[in-house]
């Protein structure tokens, strides 16, 4: 299995999901997983040196028992500076600053449009390159049935260990350039995910609208698209259960990168027209990302301020810490191709708005749906919610016994159910 | 001999528009009239109008021996008159056959009976009247919304004057019992029951166009072979349905139409069979039994009880919030506020509200304009709201323009009786200085002191 990222090293839905999905694969008897990862040692000078003089890539062999996991995995992590959530241009930025001694943000969230305007950096699809490399390498190395590659930073190394092994390919797609880049396509990164879809055996959507995207967009035959919706890892402890709110009144949340992908400016104006009706009710927008400072701008113009707060990036700890705090969770996305935080939230018991332009609102029941762009609609559930305790009860109580329904282990089942199918053709 | 009682339930509720919480206090129109509109001219071209046809016909053709009944909402009948007056004339040709019998219900099709029983029967009176000055003839049986019955409903109905009510033959209520008999009131033995026959009911309203069903296609045939089939002593079996099944919730094409002429033919053309209406079956059976219900039941879904309309945390609070306002509202007579008020009862509203439409799709959906019950919940709130302040500003300033009155009513008392209390000094002196002699000394005491209360009078109004 070919990822970008892994806990706790992890900075979007992607690490999150690979990682589930390993979890439930390990319920599996016969199914033995090995799964490989770019990563970025921990020091930087160091690894710039090392980067520098990069004739072999060291590949680190672990075998690793997880907590949940019923069984070893293999881990084989591999000495290369791949990012996740960042444009080709972040990346020639960060690697910039690293040279100059100045600290890397690996949980930038940036992930932007992709602007080829004649200053991309060719490092990144360098580094793609590097990746398949090794993945070759691996292929030859290591005994196995299948490959199955998440997104499309892996997808090149999907085919290059399907070059060297001749043994089938998945491709799991989280996302595609469409929902990442809201429209404008990067052409590069749509060829490799075009190239990458075309190749595989069969392709794994984690919603009907990721499904449909991959047939409308980049023409491939509705036959070899699954859809396999993710789930969510049950609720560990949450520490500090004694805790009481830093704010009067009820607080409505917005979590996630802020970028255009995310709707925030949808979620401005729907807390503008709550927040004439209603005076006790904080919003906050929780995270960072490329939109971040227009969208201060954008609520400093509207003069709510005082009740409209930032918070910056979150940390998991601090992540958690917003859920509890919230009574409502709101993700307006214009392009969700799943979406696992309004989940969390339910777990939570914070209940939740999502758009229908979500994967996850194929699922949800117990959620209210709406379009991302109906400000008016958006607004008028906050405003029910936060007025009519009902609805708050209802969302608790149906919402979180829903969440607890979505395993991993179903998903991780559907998967091999997939595996076998391509294995027997 | 078998009676099979027919019965028929119109109705249709005012759909709310979208109504946002910024609406609040800016608008107090409710309701989706393109959508009310277009769902009733729609009903009616597929099911009204033609279903009406049809019966005309057969009562023409069998005369005395075929016998429908009918239970009309005033809410629908309410939007006939707006949107589809011809179907309002077309049960009206049906009324003067007099072989149609029109049920009583509760005018706003509202689930009262379970919470007020003055406002029940308020409502149910109204929609009596309704009845009577549209098709000339008083109710004498009545149908509960959603057949929703228990003991106390039922006694409460007795004592408005009824003699018969309709109930759903539900296996809790039943156990052992059958329905095919007339039962009582276990309050008061002069209610006469009429229990629904559920399978046989069910089997034309949900099944018969349902071609997963191991008997389909149900053949008029095949159906009265069933009726048959029930216990040889039974006495009457009650087919209760909503008259949408007719051509709506089975179209035209499923043959629907075709079934019931047949079913009617096959019917009126074999001896142990009769058609009869709810008033003429309660005077000719004999109760066999009487039947306990101490907990609401309804017709609705597998459970039969009330947990379609107040089965979650939403649908009570917004029932319940309702139902507070019932003492407000008695103290208005404003007409806009009353029909509001009216409207905003309707089942309907709170069926929406059913998180059971997760499990029980296809029933809860028909014409149901929400998304989720969550946004019908949302929806129903922000307008509940508005008639809410609505109302507290109407009674607010009706009730200071009567504290303004009384003032004003104490203040001449006060005034009254100041004079009066001169009046009866000036009486008490006149004797002395009135004595034979001429008014021309009459007048000079009494001036002064006429003056004097004058000055008096104004200087407290001051």
């Amino acid at each position: 299995m070919f990822g970008w990222e892994f806990p706790p090293h992890i900075s979007g839905g992607l690490g999150t999901a690979c990682y589930g999905l390993t979890k439930g694969m390990s319920h599996i008897p016969g199914l033995d997983v090995i799964f490989v990862v770019p990563k970025m040692w921990g020091d930087e000078d160091q690894s710039t040196i090392r980067l520098l003089a990069a004739e072999n890539f060291p590949v680190r062999r672990k075998y690793v028992e997880m907590q949940g996991f019923l069984k070893e995995m293999t881990f084989l992590e591999i000495h290369s500076r791949i990012m996740p959530y960042m444009s080709p241009e972040e990346f020639a930025k960060t690697r910039k600053k690293s040279r100059t001694g100045t600290s890397v943000y690996f949980n930038t969230d940036h992930i932007g449009k992709f602007k080829f305007s004649g200053t991309y950096g060719p490092d990144l699809f360098q580094e793609i390159a590097n990746y398949s490399l090794i993945a070759r390498v691996i292929a030859e190395d290591h005994p196995f049935d299948i490959i199955h590659a998440h997104d499309w930073l892996a997808y090149p190394a999907g085919i290059a260990a399907k070059e060297a092994s001749g043994k089938p390919l998945v491709i799991h797609v989280h996302a595609t350039d469409f929902d990442r880049s809201g429209g404008s396509v990067n052409p590069a990164v749509f060829e490799i995910e075009r190239r990458g879809m075309e190749i595989a055996d069969k392709i794994i959507a984690v919603s009907n609208l990721t499904r449909k995207t991959i047939i409308e967009k980049y023409g491939i035959d509705p036959c070899k698209v699954v859809t396999v919706y993710n789930a969510v890892d049950p609720a560990g402890d949450q520490d500090g259960i004694n805790f009481s709110k830093p704010l009067n009144g009820k607080i409505v949340t917005f979590l996630g990168r802020i970028t255009l992908q995310k709707g925030p400016e949808y979620f401005i104006e729907a807390a503008n027209k709550v927040l004439r009706k209603l005076s006790d009710v904080h919003f906050v927008m929780a995270g960072s990302g490329d939109m971040f400072p227009r969208m201060i701008k954008h609520a400093a113009s509207l003069g709510i301020t005082d009740r409209f707060h930032f918070t910056g990036f979150l940390k998991q700890r601090d992540v958690n810490q917003m859920y509890r705090m919230s009574d409502l969770y709101v993700m307006p996305s214009i392009s969700e191709p799943f979406g696992i935080s309004p989940l969390e939230a339910m777990q939570s018991n914070v209940p939740v708005i999502i758009s229908h332009q979500s994967g996850v609102s194929e699922i949800l029941k117990h959620a209210i749906k709406i379009d991302f762009w109906d400000i008016d609609a958006m607004a008028d559930a906050i405003y029910g919610i936060l007025q009519y305790n009902a609805l708050s009860r209802m969302f608790k109580k149906l919402g979180k016994t829903e969440v607890e329904n979505l395993k991993w282990e179903n998903s991780a089942l559907h998967v091999k159910e997939i595996y076998d199918e391509v294995l027997s053709q | 001999m078998k009676t099979i009682c027919l019965y028929f339930q119109v109705h249709q509720p005012f759909r709310l528009r979208r109504y946002r919480f910024f609406d609040i206090g800016t608008s107090e129109y409710y309701y989706d009239d393109y959508a009310n509109e277009s769902v009733i001219k729609k009903i009616a071209a597929k099911c009204y109008l033609p279903a009406n046809k049809l019966l005309l016909e057969l009562i023409e053709k069998f005369g005395d021996r075929f016998k429908v009944a009918f239970s009309i909402s005033g809410i629908a009948l309410d939007q006939f008159e707006l949107y589809a007056p011809e179907v309002l004339e077309s049960f009206r040709r049906l009324a003067d056959t007099k072989n149609v019998e029109f049920l009583a219900e509760t005018y706003s099709h509202s689930l009262v009976s379970l919470t007020d029983a003055g406002e029940f029967s308020s409502q149910v009176e109204r929609h009596s009247e309704r009845i009577e000055s549209l098709f000339g003839v008083k109710p004498k049986v009545f149908r509960n919304t959603e057949l929703v019955y228990s003991d106390e409903i039922g006694s409460a109905i007795a004592g408005m004057g009824f003699e018969g009510m309709l109930s759903e033959g539900a296996r809790h209520i039943l156990g052992w019992k059958s329905p095919n008999y007339l039962y009582t009131n276990s309050i008061n033995p002069d209610l006469r029951l009429l229990l629904r026959n559920t399978g046989l009911s069910d089997d034309i309203a949900f099944r018969f166009s349902r071609r997963s069903w191991d008997q389909w296609p149900l053949t008029a045939e095949k159906y009265v072979k069933w009726l048959k089939k029930s216990g040889r002593n039974d006495k009457v079996i009650n087919i209760f349905i909503e008259y949408e099944t007719l051509g709506d919730h089975h179209p035209a094409d499923s043959g629907i139409f075709e079934f019931f002429r047949a079913f009617t033919e096959i019917i009126i053309g074999k001896n142990e069979f009769k058609f009869s209406v709810p008033s003429l079956i309660i005077q000719e059976l004999q109760p066999v039994d009487t039947i306990d219900v101490p907990y609401p039941a309804s017709w609705a879904d597998e459970e039969k009880d009330l947990s379609a309309w107040l089965g979650n945390d939403m649908q009570n609070e917004a029932f319940n919030k309702l139902y507070a306002l019932r003492e407000l509202v008695s103290k208005t007579s404003d007409n806009k506020i009353l029909t509001d008020w009216h409207f905003l009862q309707t089942s309907d509203h709170f069926y929406y509200m059913s998180t059971k439409v997760f499990t029980e799709q296809e029933v809860h959906k028909h014409y149901n304009p929400y998304e989720s019950p969550y946004d019908a919940f949302i929806n129903y709130m922000n307008v509940l709201s508005d008639f809410t302040r609505r109302l507290k500003k109407l009674v607010g300033s009706e009730e200071s323009r009567m504290l303004q009155v009384e003032r004003l009513l104490k203040e001449k008392d006060e005034l009254i009786q100041t004079l009066q209390k001169r009046i009866d000094q000036l009486q008490e002196t006149a004797p002395v200085m009135v004595g034979p002699v001429g008014v021309e000394e009459n007048e000079e005491p009494g001036k002064p002191a006429l003056k004097e209360s004058g000055k008096k009078v104004t200087g407290k109004q001051n």
